[in-house]
Parts: C-alpha cells; sequence; structure tokens
C-alpha cells in the first residue's frame, strides 16, 4: 500500500518536473554542464580515451613485443631501454602492461554485454509479464545472486575450459544478476505508463510493446548501471587472471603480469606491482565517469546502485 | 512480523532448491563426460570402455537426470558431498576442515566493514563538503577500485617482506596459538574488509544524504533537537535501508574475494580449496564448495532481511 503511494507520488513528481523542464537542447547543455563539471570525471573520461587507443593499437605504442624473450636480459631493473624493467623471460614489462590493455577491455566490454543482454531480457520479461512469469525469472536470479560471481566464474570456466571467450561467458553469466533486478523494477513501473495503454489498445503485441516501448524508457538507469560495472568487470577480469583461470600464455593479461611477478617480490616489486596500478587507474577511471554519469543523467539514482 | 518470517524462509526453501539443481546441472549438463567427476584422466587411460560403462552403471550415471538428482540431493542432505577423484576422501571432510577457516576471515571482515564503513559514511553525509568528507569519499572510491590480490601482495611486500612486523604466510588454529593466528589474519582480513568497506562508506553517503533532504528530518530540526538526535533517532534508521539490502550482497562478495584472498595469503580455506579443486579438475569439490558457499550466503541473507524487517515496519505488514 505504501509501496504504491510512494510511485504515484515519484510519478507526481516526474511529470511536475517535465511540465518546468526547459526544452531538449538546454537538457543537453544542462546534461554536458554536470558531466564536464567535475575534473575528476573528466580525467577519468581522457584515461578511458587513451586505453581505447591502447587497446585497438597496442603494437603501434608498445616499444617492444610482449612475447619476445631475451634470456640476455632477463629481470631488468628499470632503465633507459625498458622503462619499467624485464620479467623473468626477458620481455619488456611496459610492453606487456600496453598488450594488457586489450585483454581488459576485450573482457571487460563483452563480458559486460552478455551480461547487461541477457540481464535486461530476463529482467524485461519478470517485470512486464509479472505474476508466474515473475515469480520464476526471480527466483533464478535470487539463486544466481547467491553464488559469489567469483566462484560462479570459476566454475563455469572450469567445466567450458580455458580461454578467453569462456572467460567472458562466466563473468558475463556471474554479473547478470544485478541488470536483471534494476530492469525488472524499472519495468514493472514504466509498464503502467499510459502510452503503454495507448500501445495496447492500438492493438500492439506484448513483443512490440516490451522492445519498442517499455525497454527505451528503462535505458537511462541501465545505461548508467553499465558503465559503474565495467570497472567491476576489469577486476573481475583481473581477478580471474591473477588466479590463472582462463587466460593463458600467449595472452597477456593484467592480472597474470601481477601474478608473475609475485615470485620476485622482494628483488623486482615493480614486477607485480605495476601492473596493477594499471588496474586502478583504468577502474578508478571508469568508476568515475559512471558517477559522473549517473549524477548527468539523473541524481535520484544516487541511493539505487 | 511471524507471517513474514515464514514467507521468507518458504522463499529461501525455494531459491536453495534452485541453488542445488543449478549446481547440479552445471556439472552434468556441460561440455565433459560426468564420469570425469569420478575417474581422473590417467584413470581413463588405463581401463578399458567396457569397465568405464560398468562403473558408470554402478554410479547410477545411466540413469534418468531427474533420478539422479534426488539421489544427490538425498546424499547431500546427510551430508555426503562425493569423493574427491585426488585423494578418495570425503569432499564434505575437506570442506569441513576449511570453512571454519574462510568463516573465521570473511566473518571478520564483514563486522568490520559494518562497524568502519557505515559510521564513516554517516560522517561524511553530515560532514557533507568539507575536508573530511572529501577524504572519507575518496578512500571509499578508492577502495572499491583496488584489486584485493594486488593490496595483499602490496602489503605483504610493505608489512612482511620490508618491516618484517607480521608473519604473511599460512593459518594457525586461534585455539592452538591465538597470538600467532591474530598476526597472520591481521592482514588478509584488512584486504577482505577493504572493498565491502569502502562501498559501504558510499552507499551510506549517499543515501543519509537523501534522507536527510526530507521532510521530517527537516521538522526534527525545525523542532530545536541537537544534531545527535536528528541524525542518530530520525535519519539513521531509513538511511541504513539500502544499506542493508547492499551488505546481503556483501557477502557474497566477500566470499568470492577469499578465493583471492587466500591464494595471495597461502591460507587453506574454502576458497583455496575451490581453485585447487579446478586446476586438478576435481569437480566433486568445486561443486561442494559452491554449494556450500551458496548455502552461507542464503542463511546470512535470510538474517538480514529479517533485520531488514525490523528497520523497515513496510515490510512487516507489506
Amino acid at each position: 500500500m505504501d509501496k504504491e503511494k510512494s510511485t504515484v507520488s515519484e510519478e507526481a513528481k516526474q511529470s511536475l518536473e517535465f511540465s518546468e523542464a526547459p526544452p531538449r537542447v538546454n537538457a543537453l547543455r544542462r546534461f554536458l554542464k554536470v558531466f564536464l563539471g567535475r575534473p575528476v570525471v573528466v580525467i577519468g573520461a581522457f584515461i578511458i580515451l587513451v586505453l581505447l587507443i591502447l587497446a585497438i593499437i597496442p603494437g603501434w605504442i608498445a616499444p617492444y613485443d610482449p612475447n619476445k624473450q631475451d634470456l640476455s636480459i632477463v629481470l631488468l631493473q628499470p632503465n633507459a631501454e625498458h622503462l619499467l624493467g624485464t620479467d623473468a623471460l626477458g620481455r619488456d614489462l611496459l610492453s606487456r602492461i600496453i598488450f594488457g590493455a586489450r585483454t581488459a577491455v576485450m573482457v571487460g566490454v563483452v563480458a559486460l554485454g552478455i551480461a547487461a543482454i541477457s540481464g535486461m531480457i530476463l529482467g524485461l520479461i519478470a517485470g512486464y509479464f509479472g505474476g508466474i512469469t515473475y515469480a520464476i525469472i526471480m527466483r533464478f536470479i535470487d539463486a544466481l545472486m547467491a553464488f559469489p560471481v567469483m566462484l560462479l566464474a570459476l566454475a563455469i570456466a572450469a567445466l567450458l575450459g580455458g580461454g578467453l571467450v569462456n572467460v567472458m561467458i562466466a563473468i558475463g553469466v556471474g554479473m547478470m544478476s544485478g541488470y536483471a533486478r534494476v530492469m525488472c523494477g524499472q519495468a514493472l513501473s514504466v509498464k503502467e505508463n499510459d502510452y503503454v495503454l495507448a500501445a495496447r489498445s492500438s492493438g500492439a503485441s506484448n513483443i512490440r510493446i516490451m522492445f519498442r516501448h517499455v525497454l527505451p524508457n528503462c535505458f537511462p538507469p541501465m545505461i548508467v548501471l553499465m558503465t559503474m560495472m565495467i570497472g567491476m568487470t576489469i577486476l573481475f577480469e583481473a581477478g580471474l587472471s591473477f588466479l590463472g583461470i582462463g587466460i593463458t600464455e600467449p595472452t597477456v593479461a593484467w592480472g597474470s603480469l601481477v601474478n608473475d611477478g609475485y615470485k620476485y617480490l622482494l628483488t623486482h616489486p615493480l614486477l607485480s606491482t605495476a601492473p596493477g596500478v594499471a588496474i586502478i587507474v583504468v577502474v578508478y577511471a571508469f568508476n568515475m565517469v559512471g558517477d559522473g554519469l549517473r549524477d548527468a543523467i539523473d541524481p535520484r539514482l544516487r541511493g539505487t546502485f | 512480523m511471524g507471517t513474514y518470517i515464514v514467507r521468507r524462509i518458504l522463499q529461501m526453501i525455494l531459491v536453495l532448491l534452485i541453488v542445488t539443481i543449478i549446481v547440479f546441472l552445471m556439472i552434468r549438463l556441460l561440455p565433459g563426460d560426468p564420469i570425469l567427476m569420478y575417474l581422473t584422466s590417467s584413470d581413463l587411460e588405463e581401463i578399458t570402455q567396457e569397465q568405464v560403462d560398468a562403473i558408470r552403471h554402478d554410479l547410477g550415471l545411466d540413469r534418468p537426470l531427474f533420478v539422479q538428482y534426488f539421489d544427490w540431493i538425498g546424499n547431500v542432505i546427510t551430508g555426503d558431498l562425493g569423493n574427491s577423484i585426488i585423494h578418495r576422501g570425503k569432499v564434505g571432510d575437506d570442506i569441513k576442515r576449511r570453512l571454519p577457516i574462510t568463516l573465521h576471515l570473511g566473518g571478520l571482515a564483514f563486522i568490520i566493514s559494518i562497524v568502519i564503513g557505515i559510521p564513516m559514511g554517516v560522517i561524511a553525509a553530515v560532514r557533507r563538503g568539507t575536508w573530511l568528507d572529501n577524504i572519507l569519499t575518496s578512500l571509499g572510491n578508492l577502495g572499491i577500485t583496488i584489486p584485493v590480490f594486488w593490496l595483499g601482495i602490496l602489503l605483504i611486500y610493505a608489512f612482511g617482506l620490508k618491516l618484517d612486523w607480521l608473519p604473511v604466510f599460512g593459518y594457525t588454529s586461534p585455539f592452538k596459538d591465538f597470538a600467532l593466528n591474530t598476526q597472520q589474519i591481521i592482514l588478509p582480513v584488512f584486504c577482505l574488509a577493504v572493498p565491502p568497506i569502502a562501498s559501504a562508506v558510499r552507499l551510506t553517503r549517499s543515501s543519509m544524504l537523501e534522507v536527510m533532504r526530507q521532510d521530517y528530518v527537516r521538522t526534527a530540526w525545525s523542532k530545536g533537537l541537537r544534531e545527535r538526535a536528528v541524525i542518530m533517532k530520525h535519519a539513521l534508521k531509513n538511511g541504513l535501508i539500502p544499506v542493508v539490502t547492499l551488505k546481503g550482497m556483501t557477502l557474497a562478495a566477500i566470499v568470492g574475494g577469499s578465493v583471492l584472498v587466500e591464494t595471495v595469503f597461502s591460507i587453506p580455506g574454502m576458497g583455496r580449496l575451490a581453485v585447487e579443486g579446478l586446476f586438478s579438475q576435481d569437480y566433486a569439490v568445486v561443486q561442494g564448495v559452491i554449494l556450500v558457499a551458496s548455502i552461507v550466503v542464503l542463511v546470512t541473507n535470510l538474517l538480514i532481511d529479517l533485520s531488514y524487517g525490523w528497520l523497515d515496519p513496510r515490510v512487516r505488514y507489506g
């Protein structure tokens, strides 16, 4: 009962804000003003841009081939030729970190896509149809949430075998429950709108209403959620590759670099700490941009994620 | 409240049932012969196809899937999680030995994350815009960013190798040597606690800011109540509702994090067991760990949800 009341007042607030809202151009300008208003968000966006460039053309930027072994220069300390030194097989650490960006971006984006698309579809179906469909899907999602993502990913990677694709699937399945829940909540409230009723009375099918009318109106929080989750997805990828699950040579991943360098911690601390710094910088950038995007799109989402 | 508790418990049993079905199917339906749960690949090279089929029949793997499921679940309820293919011992015994270690570390991290994280978030919200808020917010943002395994390595380097203050590996039972145990768990528990502290700070802060804008808080202020009374009596209870929901998910995250932290610190806990099981292709072990871990998460979530009913009366009567 109270819940209903609060959604009604929420809608009333929305319509009030809508009637006062300035024209669309100004909305965009306001979005940019809030989004670009904080320096940390701008810096984050810049870091992400650099990351994407590194991921697309690592070969042009890295000074050496990341997998070229040279046993005459093993475990060099940082110097002018090898800015971060070399690893136990004489490979240039900086080049390996640069190539690791590709793995992080690829796994991050694909796993995020798998999680978001599957979660969104399940959440949309559950929220739109309600009733028994809702109950079945959401109990399934509850069960999925009871599994620690790391363990679930580990088990899936174990069963599907190694390889980059399986790691992506494992992380994607592990993380889809959050999207399903948010999407379901959105769909539950969006479907009550008059335009959905209008669409139904003009004879639109369920599929059409779901994908043409309900889904697009659920997008803003989903986009925010996705941006805020990229960082976490990259962290999971790093964790799995640190354990040595799924990602194997010659693919370079930041987590496995940290693990490789761990053995030489006392004498060559940079080998395992430097790739970790790369992870932190990138994840921090994504988190900050996610926060900025949330504030710019809809500050009311603040408490939700 | 009574019906709420009963409804919540029934719901949990249903979810638990789905969890067991997923865990069961995970091993049976995915590519790979389930016989691998019982034989190592070197076993398979040594024996003939007929022998394999005979073993398959003895184990009941040629029967319909749902019969196998009820067989399996019957064993699970009596605590039999199958045998390890590596040392032939019972997986249940392995888990019984290692679960307390993970619960010890994870439980401490969980409590610390509540005791430290929530007050930090409240302070940040109350002192919004001050240097204190800036520091706490930045720490929160950093804490959800740092990979726990990297943090562990950094701490080992600083406190173990350079300063030589703390032992950096292993785990001794607190009943055997309490002092050594305390020294050994400081760093891993800290690593496990950092991400949940950080997410608690972030969420508590934003949720408290939201609540402090509400009319009833303004009323409390205008009645002339002191800040302490306004925050503790009027704002906090409502501000904590989303945080309690988060705490349920935190637990799964801590158990997941223990996989990494136990690896870094060579702690023989359940997370480490899962990784070992994975690398020796001991699927019964992986299956057992994931089942027990999710049961722990579900039961704790139930307790958290019941406390939710105490915080938010709407839940009780809704």
